[in-house]
């Protein structure tokens, strides 16, 4: 048997930002996916299925929270189902949803990722004493950390390759009208100048803490083939996850993340995703990780990244455009993050990404990591069928 | 266009009322050790694995991640996780390999529901702004269901109890069980209610657990086993949340989910419904058209072993094991979560000849 085709037909976000106090999780989850949904010209009984992700409960305090979301998200007498695979998450729950139609299961699936970060504290959710094991620093940017040395170390890029990732990705997020931080002021001194607090990961090459949703309705070719707006057809998506402690592993540049691109690309029949893709949105946390993806994804040679974002390659009227939404350090809904870059990965081929859209974007690769740099999702989206 | 998807191996690692000795992943290790030797497949020969648990239950984040640790995920696999029971880690397991790219799946969940109060944590389930602050525990909102049911005239006390002895004198049979006895329902009735109407023996135990299956596709599931368990049908629904828009004493989610799955198409001679409390079952029985059967949780059910985010896959893995031993032609095994049995899964299996 064959896959079916699957298009994504509806893209939905909510603005990001601090806090979402005017709204419920519910009101959240329900502004993204009213979003999709009229994108798609799609009422909520036209749905087939839901499928929600989201990063861990205690983010929250609520207990698997899709159970008392099902009614917010039009999910009565319907399969819902809840992915949770860390960092990665919005990128699986997206895969997840995909196979439904691929499987020719059903033909019109709404999915949804979304975090309420000032519900709670994720920092300190991140940092329960566990007995027996290595605690996480207060935070991600604490483990992270030394991957980031390493890399520097081992490519030679010289210290300020991460002020231009975040400079060029804040500047994106000033075309983004749903990017959580909009810094109008912001230079590469002010960039450099800014708090070092894990060396040498900088205050303003973080990543913010956001409350934020997204959703997408992803159609079977029948019912894409219908749709009076451009669609975005996926031609491959994958999967990898790896162990947290291994000493086979290189944290830096894992083989969970070569592998997965490699499977990705092979799907969509990319050999050269140099040339091939028209541009990239991928999960960058701290603003080392371009370079670091870079290369682990096939674009640049081992310790080649860095080079091309010196070059000016990935800013969005380079010839490489990466994180075009002003990314993962422009907006940061945890669960919602890999989704979210599905999407813009989606709205690209589509045409549809308004002041950052890419010029004669056809291809567009979109990707999330999570955990410790080992768990992988990526997707290939085209203007063509696969 | 379904692909057929067998369940070839099934593992449990025996319920407990707290394994204290032991972490998850020790606990999981044995029982993935086990599930791949009756399957005779290493990690690396399986083409995709999916896992269910929750985070609420080990009180920490991300804690799946380190109980992937324990699969040996080197090199990097195919691998995903549901926040869900392990019933519908089956299920993505069973889409991925509709997709005809993979032949083979592990299936895993766990739960220490031991560690925690577990119903108060339970309670955290639940609307978050309107009624997880009033703390409802999970006894008291299956004594509605319960009380629901008696002023329908639809059971009774009786019934309940009845259900009860059953389920763990069916336990004194399986070895995986927690609790198991044999005692008359009238000594049930004798006993006071500890929330009206449920008596403490209506109730589950409080249970540490761990389940694994392997699925294998058509002729891989063939060749790897003499007689697979081949799932014909499977279909998960649900309904709202709140208890005050739902029928209770009707289960709506599961009837449908049972007729897409093809349950009606023939009589089964097994099935497993995973009602944690005793008037569970027979709203369980009604809505699956198998009020009068007469092999109904065989194992004791989740009255006799009801590791949360585990008892679903558990009663997939006791069908399947009565089909792959032969002891069973056709089969239907039921997974819930929620409260009240809010989201319902059906998977039908059925041996080959």
């Amino acid at each position: 048997m064959t896959k079916e085709q699957v298009a994504v037909i509806g893209i939905g976000q909510t603005k990001h930002q601090a806090t979402r106090g005017d709204v419920s999780m519910a009101g959240l989850v329900r502004e993204a996916a009213s979003r999709a949904l009229a994108d798609a010209e799609m009422t909520w009984a036209d749905i087939d299925a839901v499928v929600v992700g989201k990063a861990p409960d205690f983010f929250e305090g609520v207990m698997m929270p899709e159970l008392y979301l099902a009614d917010a998200l039009g999910a009565t007498g319907k399969p819902l189902f809840r992915v949770h695979t860390a960092g990665s998450v919005g990128g699986s729950t997206a895969i997840v949803a995909a196979q439904l139609v691929q499987a020719g299961i059903h033909e019109r699936v709404l999915t949804v990722a979304f975090e309420k970060q000032s519900e709670s504290e994720a920092m300190w959710a991140l940092s329960l004493p566990i007995p027996f094991q290595p605690p996480l620093h207060a935070g991600a940017g604490g483990y992270f950390a030394p991957h980031v040395r390493s890399y520097m170390d081992r490519s030679g890029a010289p210290d300020h390759i991460g002020i231009l990732v975040a400079l060029k990705d804040r500047q994106n997020a000033l075309k983004n009208p749903y990017a959580h931080l909009h810094e109008p002021d912001i230079s590469f001194d002010s960039i450099k100048d800014s708090m070092m607090l894990w060396d040498p990961i900088r205050y303003a090459e973080t990543c913010p803490s956001s409350d934020g949703a997204c959703a997408m309705v992803l159609a079977s070719e029948a019912v894409a083939l219908r749709a009076t707006k451009p669609v975005a057809w996926v031609q491959g998506t994958a999967m990898r996850s790896e162990p947290t402690l291994s000493a086979d592993r290189d944290t830096v540049l894992p083989r969970g993340g070569s592998d997965c691109a490699a499977d990705v690309f092979a799907q969509a029949g990319i050999t050269d995703p140099r040339r091939q893709i028209d541009c990239v949105e991928m999960y960058v946390p701290f603003s080392w990780f371009e370079p670091m993806w870079l290369e682990n994804l096939g674009f640049a040679g081992s310790g080649e990244g860095w080079k091309l974002i010196e070059a000016g390659v990935t800013q969005l009227d380079g010839d490489l455009p990466v994180n075009m939404s002003g990314g993962v350090l422009s907006s940061n809904p945890i669960g919602a993050s890999g989704m979210l870059r599905f999407a813009e990965a989606a709205l690209q081929v589509r045409g549809m990404a308004g002041d950052h859209q890419v010029e004669d974007a056809r291809t567009a690769l979109g990707h999330a990591y999570g955990g410790g740099s080992q768990f992988f999702a990526m997707w290939v989206v085209g203007a063509d069928k696969r | 266009m379904v692909r057929d998807i067998a369940v070839i191996a099934v593992a449990q690692m025996p319920n407990v009322r707290a394994e204290t000795a032991l972490n998850e992943v020790e606990m999981l290790m044995p029982v993935l050790a086990e599930v791949r030797e009756r399957a005779g497949l290493t990690q690396s020969e399986i083409g995709f694995t999916c896992s269910g648990s929750t985070d609420y239950l080990s009180g920490q984040a991300f804690s799946f991640v380190s109980t992937l640790d324990g699969v040996g995920p080197w090199p990097p696999i195919q691998e995903s996780h549901v926040e869900m029971d392990g019933a519908w880690a089956l299920y993505e397991a069973w889409v991925k390999l509709q997709l005809g790219e993979l032949d083979t799946a592990l299936v895993y969940c766990y739960g220490k529901s031991a560690p925690g109060p577990l119903h108060e944590v339970l309670s955290r389930q639940l609307d978050p702004y309107h009624v997880a602050p009033l703390w409802p525990d999970q006894i008291s909102l299956a004594a509605l269901q319960a009380k629901a049911l008696i002023d329908a005239g639809k059971a009774t006390e009786t019934d309940f109890a009845e259900v009860a002895a059953r389920s763990r004198k069916s336990a004194l049979a399986n070895p995986n069980a927690q609790l198991a006895w044999d005692r008359p329902a009238k000594d049930i009735l004798a006993k006071e209610p500890i929330i009206d109407p449920l008596r403490a023996d209506d109730c589950p135990p409080i249970t540490d657990g761990a389940c694994a299956v392997i699925l294998a596709a058509g002729d891989r599931a063939r060749d790897l086993s003499s007689r697979p368990a081949w799932i014909r049908g499977i279909d998960h629904r649900i309904e709202p949340i709140a208890l005050g828009v739902r029928d209770l004493t009707v289960s709506a989610s599961t009837q449908l989910a049972a007729e897409r799955a093809g349950l009606g198409r023939a009589p089964v001679d097994v099935a497993e419904l995973h009602a944690p409390f005793s008037p569970q079952e027979l709203i369980l029985r009604d809505a699956l058209g198998l009020a009068d059967h007469d092999n109904v949780n065989p194992s004791g059910g989740a009255l006799a072993a009801n590791a949360v985010m585990v008892a679903g896959l558990t009663r997939i893995g006791e069908v399947a094991q009565r089909i792959m031993d032969g002891s069973a032609s056709r089969g239907v095994a039921h997974a819930t979560s929620g409260p009240c049995l809010q989201q319902n899964l059906v998977c039908v299996l059925e041996g080959e000849g």
